[in-house]
């Protein structure tokens, strides 16, 4: 069911726009995989198996981003994720991502939580402890043809509501999907906006550690 | 002078797949580019050594990025690539003197030797145009299997005074190259052609 044609990864330092140099570049990577969409051109009902074997893809994936990006996983500060589904696809083929993209990434960046139980739509107990991407995982999706951009929201791993981490990084895989193609994305950045002076919550000031605040 | 860099930004594309048929191993392209500030925008400027220079810095940063960002040695580089985007204050010539005069020099430096021209392709352009950068195989500009181009697009670059540079390396040719001509094997490398 599994077929990855090609993965593209991008990493990029931004050390200024146009303001003061940043002593440390904010770093953003993105990881894209492109798999063949098993349930092209024709309505399946159950797709959910796709879900299950996607698993070890998120994984992977979560792995070699962390791997590009070149930061120990204590430096991730913020992450997303998306799916762009090829035009003989549907876009709930791109929704089997949430599960297995988000918490291959939150597992990565110590989440302790149970993966199969939100897996079947249960609620989740925050542990309460800090830095385990208690967050949910923002995403975006759309059916779109090759070439076609996605802009993935970034939010910060433990507390969904800082400000300063509000972002978005556009990904884009030339040539990809073609119509019988999925490309499932994972985002992930070392901090805040390069300049970011906006006010609101402060990662600094996460103190629910509910997710959210 | 040194470039003043405002986004560095290094891509891996891999090809596992093509056509239903394996690619073994997978072709893996690289692409590192430098966003920067123009320094001769909006005027002209006769001398233009302070762009050659730029030129020099970057060719070994985003050659040594790309070599990295493949994980070898830098003697296992097959194809290399140059371009550059020039925003709307500058102009055409200031793309060739970053990547003509110099560029090639370092970058031959991060890759082992480089007997081929480094094929190059330049234009202006706003925020998120794409530049294809051309792809020849770096000691034998006659292998066929690696003609090929990659990309290269920064979503909020070049600002009308910046200019994106960009640098592609491989460790390989196209995924199902099958159009004959001569091989990678077949090459004498001395005088860049074959």
């Amino acid at each position: 069911m599994i077929e990855i044609r090609r993965i593209l990864s991008q990493v990029e330092d931004i050390h200024h726009e146009f303001g003061p140099v940043a002593a440390v570049a904010p770093r953003r990577g993105w990881i894209a995989a492109v798999l063949t969409n098993p349930f092209a051109r024709r309505y399946v009902a159950d797709i959910l198996p796709m879900m299950e074997a996607l698993n070890p893809v998120g994984l992977d994936m979560a792995h070699r981003l962390r791997a590009s990006m070149d930061v120990p996983v204590e430096r991730i500060e913020a992450y997303g994720k998306g799916a762009i589904v090829g035009s003989a696809g549907e876009l709930e083929h791109g929704a089997l991502w949430h599960v297995p993209g988000g918490y291959a990434m939150r597992e990565l960046l110590g989440w302790k939580g149970d993966r199969a139980a939100y897996a079947r739509g249960e609620g989740e107990k925050k542990t309460g402890q800090p830095g385990n991407a208690l967050a949910i995982v923002p995403s975006t999706k759309k059916v779109g043809a090759p070439g076609t951009t996605l802009d993935v929201p970034l939010t910060h791993i433990n507390a969904s509501y800082v400000r300063s981490h509000f972002d978005a990084v556009e990904v884009r895989v030339p040539g990809a999907p073609a119509p019988d193609e999925l490309v499932f994305i994972l985002a992930m950045s070392t901090g805040a906006r390069v300049h970011a002076r906006v006010g609101g919550l402060k990662a600094a000031d996460i103190a629910q550690w509910d997710g959210l605040r | 002078m040194a470039a003043r860099i405002r986004k560095l930004i290094v891509q891996v594309d891999e090809t596992l797949r093509e056509m239903n048929h394996a690619v073994e191993p997978p072709t893996r392209r690289a692409l590192a580019m430098a966003v920067i500030e123009n320094p001769c925008a909006g005027r002209y400027v006769e001398n233009l050594d302070e762009l050659v220079a730029i030129g020099e810095e970057l060719g070994g940063l985003l050659g040594r990025r790309c070599v990295e960002a493949l994980g070898i040695a830098p003697a296992q580089a097959q194809s290399y690539g140059k371009a550059a985007i020039v925003g709307e204050a500058g102009e055409l010539e200031h793309a060739a003197a970053i990547l003509h005069p110099k560029m090639g020099a370092t970058l031959r430096a991060a890759v082992e030797k480089g007997a081929a021209l480094v094929p190059s392709a330049k234009k202006r352009g706003g925020l998120g145009t794409a530049i294809d950068v051309p792809l020849g195989h770096k000691d034998a500009a006659f292998v066929r299997s690696h003609f090929d181009a990659i990309e290269a697009r920064v979503s909020d670059a070049p600002r009308a005074n910046e200019i994106v540079v960009a640098i592609a390396v491989t460790d390989s040719g196209r995924p199902l190259a099958r159009v004959g001509g001569l091989k990678a094997s077949e090459i004498k490398g001395e005088d860049g052609l074959r």
